[in-house]
């Protein structure tokens, strides 16, 4: 029973950790219609910011600031630079382009960090377990769980609520029209890749204490991150979500229960989903 | 007069190729014959995908799935005492061409993102099945000790072992492709891939089985890919799960957007290029997918048409 509950905490975990990268991913093919092969080398990137500024100011709250800040801001400019002039062409060309920026980063991580692999210390705050009926559980994997529907319903509001939200949602139900109406596209573009790619960041920075930093981290992610969004639907927050609980608690109870097929479940899950329901379980809704 | 000099322009063309090709290892080292046929096996992989993508329109990210199985089924035999070569190959390429009518089959029916992400997927299956199902695929370290029979039979035999002569199976191989998929794409048959490509909805207007002609399309191309993971695990001795990941995959898509996806030669060209960038780069360190992701961002800002594709597109702006 305790190790049943025991892979529910861990899947869940995983899962919010996965939401929190997956959202980003959604919301930049929900506005701008891209596809981002780089969202997890962006995500990798966080992680190894992270590391190197708690190496520099041994604090991880300032690490935790600064480095999803710097990812986001290369982001800002990948937009800028080399999304912008292909938004017109079809949908292959945007994604070999970020699949060139994937290249880039992931070798340029090797150049810089080397290939070996690296840890970080969970904060003093939040090292250490807590003892629950019987076994004890570490209490950084606790704060992600806690913090992952924290950031949804943040995003939710921001979203709902307020006017730079309202003029998102706006500018990803149609284009030309919002620009006809006064809002600026271009500008409205570099914010929400910017604020995507501060999620990826966000999501490496947090994973740091959890997973081990090597640099073919993004290259899993990313295809993890793909599966949850499509599962869920593309686009879709809600969808983001479930498909992200889902997805965490299939590689929990695998490893578990099915540790021979592990690694093929999430693919079979996906297909599954995408023949049966070819638009993911929540059509978008923004 | 003209008439007939233009329908002879392109027969000297093929017949400088042919002979380049045939004399090519006169002139230059082992190394460089052991990159010309890696160029030509990663051309048939790239020339199968373009036909899905370039022709029909269908861009999928799970290609290796086939390269992959066609180098499975071919490593398991030849590791396990196959006693004739060209079985075990024709073996892997029908296991190949079978996986990509079931794929094929479930896939066709998505469109241009959803197909990507569920060929991806079932790629990534077929990897992770060659990663866990250790008893008969060897796991992670993949298939070896590959034992190659001679070719042929009696004393109409060769011995491939020998890089000169492995090049010239492939070269075989790369022609006889090169001539059926030309066929292929100059025929109705790959007019109609390319009206859906096109225009899906106006096609099916005209009574075109969307569908049915998506999933030939795709078998054919699974069959290709199938036989160049044929060629490439005999070449490299080996089969290893790094043949169906998904990295492996994007590499014909790289290849055919390089060289231009809307020529028949692109993808040749884009190999071309592709092993030549990193022959290149690789002398001076090991890190050389920063300087290929470099190239490949200008180029697709750039030339969308590839690099054949806007020669191509000068030289008939020049003439007229």
């Amino acid at each position: 029973m305790s190790l049943f509950f025991m892979n529910l905490l861990n899947g869940l975990s995983l899962g919010m950790l996965l939401f929190l990268i997956s959202i980003g991913l959604t919301i930049i093919f929900g506005v701008l219609g891209v596809l981002n092969f780089a969202h997890g080398s962006l995500y990798m990137l966080g992680a190894y910011f992270c590391f190197q500024s708690v190496s520099l100011f041994h604090n991880f709250w300032l690490a935790l600031l600064i480095s999803p800040l710097l990812v986001a801001v290369l982001g800002g400019i990948i937009e800028m630079s080399i999304l912008r002039p292909v938004y017109g062409r079809d949908v292959s060309f945007q994604l070999l382009l970020t699949f060139g920026v994937l290249l880039v980063l992931d070798d340029a991580v090797r150049l810089i960090w080397g290939s070996g692999y690296h840890i970080v210390n969970p904060p003093a705050l939040l090292n250490g377990v807590v003892h629950v009926a019987g076994f004890t559980y570490p209490v950084y994997s606790l704060f992600i769980l806690g913090l992952g529907p924290l950031i949804g319903v943040g995003l939710w509001a921001f979203f709902r609520l307020t006017l730079w939200g309202k003029k998102i949602r706006a500018a990803s139900m149609d284009r030309e029209m919002a620009a006809g109406i006064g809002i600026n596209v271009n500008r409205l573009f570099t914010g929400v890749f910017f604020f995507g790619t501060w999620l990826a960041g966000m999501g490496g920075a947090l994973a740091t204490p959890l997973r081990a930093i090597g640099p073919s981290m993004g290259e899993k992610i990313i295809i993890e991150s793909f599966i949850v969004v499509v599962i869920g639907g593309l686009g879709s927050f809600p969808g983001a979500f479930l498909g992200a609980i889902i997805l965490g608690l299939i590689n929990a109870y695998g490893a578990e229960y099915l540790p021979r097929m592990t690694m093929a479940l999430p693919y079979i899950l996906l297909a599954l989903i995408l023949l049966t329901k070819p638009r993911g379980l929540l059509a978008r809704e923004v | 007069m003209t008439r007939s000099d233009s329908s002879l322009k392109p027969l000297f063309g093929w017949a400088a190729g042919l002979a380049a090709l045939i004399l090519l290892p006169f002139v230059i080292n082992t190394y460089i014959i052991l990159l010309t046929t890696e160029v030509m096996i990663m051309g048939i992989f790239a020339l199968s995908f373009n036909l899905l993508f370039g022709y029909t329109g269908l861009l999928s990210f799970g290609h290796a799935a086939f390269f992959g199985m066609g180098g499975y089924v071919t490593a398991y035999l030849l590791s396990h005492a196959c006693p004739s070569l060209t079985l075990a190959f024709l073996t892997g390429v029908a296991g190949a061409s079978l996986t990509a009518i079931v794929v094929g089959y479930l896939s066709v029916k998505l469109d241009e993102i959803y197909f990507a992400i569920l060929t991806l997927g079932f790629g990534m299956m077929f990897f992770s099945l060659a990663h866990q199902w250790r008893s008969v695929t060897g796991g992670s370290d993949g298939l070896t000790g590959l034992v190659v029979p001679r070719l042929g039979w009696g004393a109409f035999s060769v011995d491939i072992s020998s890089p000169w002569h492995y090049y010239y199976l492939v070269v075989a191989a790369f022609l006889l492709t090169v001539w059926i998929l030309r066929r292929i794409t100059q025929s109705n048959f790959g007019l109609i891939l390319v009206s859906i490509r096109e225009n899906k909805e106006r096609a099916a207007f005209t009574g075109i089985n969307i569908r049915a002609y998506r999933l030939a399309s795709f078998s054919i191309a699974g069959f290709f890919a199938g036989v160049a993971g044929g060629l490439f695990a005999v070449f490299d001795r080996m089969a290893s799960p790094s043949m169906l990941h998904w990295t492996t995959s994007a590499q014909p898509v790289l290849m055919t957007v390089l060289g231009g996806a809307h020529t028949f030669f692109g993808p040749v060209v884009g190999s071309i290029l592709f092993f030549f960038i990193e022959h290149i780069i690789t002398k001076f360190t090991d890190i050389w997918m920063i300087y290929l992701g470099a190239i490949l961002i200008p180029l697709v800002i750039f030339f969308p048409e590839g690099v054949l594709g806007t020669l191509l597109g000068l030289k008939k702006r020049k003439h007229g």
